[in-house]
């Protein structure tokens, strides 16, 4: 997918102004609330018209103001999922999920119903009201209900916001393998740099109606370890090995890691803050935290007067957050060897 | 004893004419009103919204006058509908636009209501879905105007059988032709023996209000449930 945005539009004080060329499948608009992007949302589905600028799509002309073209939404073929489900109130919920599908040519449907209920688990709810449904169930057939359109690109305008965190998890694995296994690009807006790393290869960070750059989620949460509260978020896939008392035992590279609480799945997804990894010179006899390991420093970096260390585990990466005193008084730098503690509990569980 | 003069049928049977007649043709151009005072942006349209609820303030008198002014063989639609042998003053036709005009702004605010009440977002969801301008306002506005249309239809209807003051100047009180019921009460209460007779028409009033309110009620209930 390549989306070419060149786009200024005032309201009042605020103007945005944007303009870049995307290029990817999966990409990430990221920014605070109020910095323009669900104005950019509405602006490239053409619900609302920028002063001036140019919108192409896969090399076709949708916006021009210099042209006076203006392709209207519902001939764009770029479906939206917004933070509200926004279902069909007087339909059931085939009739929510037929809605986009009855009006896309037939010459560009591609998406079977039957292998899109089956993804998203909605089978069975087909034949019932809209208003007998549980937040998740209402988020999971408005995401059928946009992937049926046949959309060219599906803009997802916070499509995680107003669900509670277990449910997040869950609604972003529909929305990625629903993507995946129908081949729709998307653009991903959040304020959360965790969905960004989630869901998104590419991000565009915006802030006032200004694009400040176009980075990776990676370098992204980098960027923000410093003001971030929760500071780094490393974000770990293990797989279960046993169980051990009240703890958890995964297998994690080549090495074992303690976790609190008891599980039953065999893969699952862990957060692991930056400021939760304790760093030793030399190797502590004892000490309470249950994981210990030895790691080499493959990397340092700064942000907002944090430092960032980047830990190597085997293959496996960390990434730890100190002040500045710590990288001399510990002598650290590429190449050293330090050790890490991390406490069973500072594990979080995702979804 | 219950018992109704022949003349008293005829007014009956013209009152829920003149009043269904003008409701039915009220309502694909309330609904359009309705849309353009809730959605449109557009110069003049205070002045639009003043206009459709003028009736709601104006003396039926007054309107039914400037009606009659419009109407009549020397008013300018007068002459017009006269030229292609369509006569309204004195006719039921008449009646029925008197009732229409009187009743307009209702129907309207009952629209504007229920469309009101329709999140915005739902239209941009329909529209990025491959729905027209226009198929988005069938596919999602008017079914979830629908309430509105009810309301303001059983409202409409019920003003329409009670009205007085506009139809009797552009339409008269002509029996068996322009006679309505509140016209026949009229001429009963004016007679000195017409008082039993007044009476079993308002009787008759009060029951078609009643079935009319009930019928509502139902509708609305209905489409609660449906939702």
């Amino acid at each position: 997918m390549e989306l070419h945005i060149a786009l200024q539009k005032n309201f009042g004080s605020f103007t945005l102004d944007v303009d870049s060329t995307l290029r990817g499948n999966s990409i990430g608009v990221f920014g605070p609330s109020g910095s323009g992007k669900s104005t950019l949302v509405s602006l490239i589905a053409g619900l609302q018209q920028a002063e001036s600028g140019r919108i192409v799509l896969n090399g076709n002309l949708l916006y021009d103001t210099s042209r006076r073209i203006n392709v209207s939404p519902d001939k764009r073929r770029i479906g939206i999922i917004f933070q509200r489900p926004l279902l069909f109130p007087h339909l059931n919920v085939k009739n929510n999920l037929l809605y986009g599908f009855k009006r896309s040519m037939a010459g560009n449907r591609t998406i079977d119903f039957d292998t899109l209920a089956d993804v998203l688990r909605i089978n069975h709810l087909l034949d019932r009201g809209v208003n007998n449904l549980s937040g998740g169930e209402k988020q999971r057939v408005a995401i059928g209900r946009a992937v049926l359109s046949n959309p060219r690109l599906l803009l997802m305008d916070e499509p995680l916001s107003g669900l509670d965190d277990t449910l997040r998890f869950q609604i972003i694995s529909y929305l990625k393998s629903a993507c995946e296994i129908f081949a729709i690009p998307y653009l991903f807006i959040s304020h959360s740099i965790l969905e960004m790393r989630l869901m998104t290869h590419q991000v565009l960070s915006i802030e006032q109606g200004r694009i400040i750059e176009e980075t990776t989620p990676e370098n992204l949460s980098r960027i923000c370890m410093g003001l971030n509260p929760a500071g780094y978020v490393n974000l770990l896939k293990l797989a279960l090995s046993h169980q051990l008392e009240d703890m958890c035992v995964y297998l994690w590279g080549n090495t074992t890691l303690f976790i609190s609480g008891k599980n039953d799945q065999p893969d699952l997804l862990f957060e692991l803050s930056s400021k939760d990894i304790i760093l030793f010179k030399r190797h502590p006899e004892a000490i309470s935290a249950r994981n210990l390991l030895q790691c080499v420093v493959t990397g340092i970096f700064e942000s907002n007067g944090k430092v960032g260390i980047e830990l190597g585990c085997g293959d496996e990466r960390l990434v730890a957050e100190v002040v500045h005193q710590v990288v001399g008084e510990l002598d650290i730098a590429v190449g050293s060897t330090v050790f890490a503690a991390i406490k069973a509990s500072a594990f979080r569980r995702l979804g | 004893m219950f018992t109704l003069a022949s003349s008293d049928y005829n007014a009956i049977l013209l009152s829920i004419k003149v009043a269904v007649t003008a409701t039915v043709l009220s309502l694909p151009f309330g609904f359009a009103v309705a849309w353009l005072i809730t959605y449109g942006r557009f110069r003049g349209k205070v002045a639009l919204e003043v206009m459709t609820n003028l009736p709601l303030t104006l003396p039926p008198v007054v309107i039914g006058y400037l009606l009659l002014l419009l109407l009549g063989s020397n008013g300018f639609l007068g002459q017009l509908l006269d030229s292609i042998g369509i006569r309204v003053i004195f006719t039921w036709r008449a009646a029925v636009i008197a009732t229409a005009v009187v009743g307009f702004p209702l129907m309207v605010r009952s629209i504007r209501l229920a469309m009101e009440s329709i999140d915005p977002d739902l239209v941009h969801a329909a529209r990025t879905l491959g729905a027209t301008r226009l198929n988005a306002i069938l596919t999602v506005i008017l079914p979830l105007s629908m309430r509105g249309l009810i309301a303001g239809s059983s409202l409409m209807f019920a003003r329409g059988l009670g009205e007085f003051g506009a139809t009797i100047i552009v339409a008269g009180n002509i029996p068996g032709v322009t006679q309505t019921i509140p016209m026949a009460i009229f001429e009963y209460a004016a007679s000195p023996s017409g008082d039993t007779m007044a009476l079993m028409l308002c009787v008759v009033s009060i029951s078609i209000s009643i079935v009319v309110l009930l019928f509502h009620e139902y509708l609305c209930k209905r489409i609660m449930r449906a939702n």
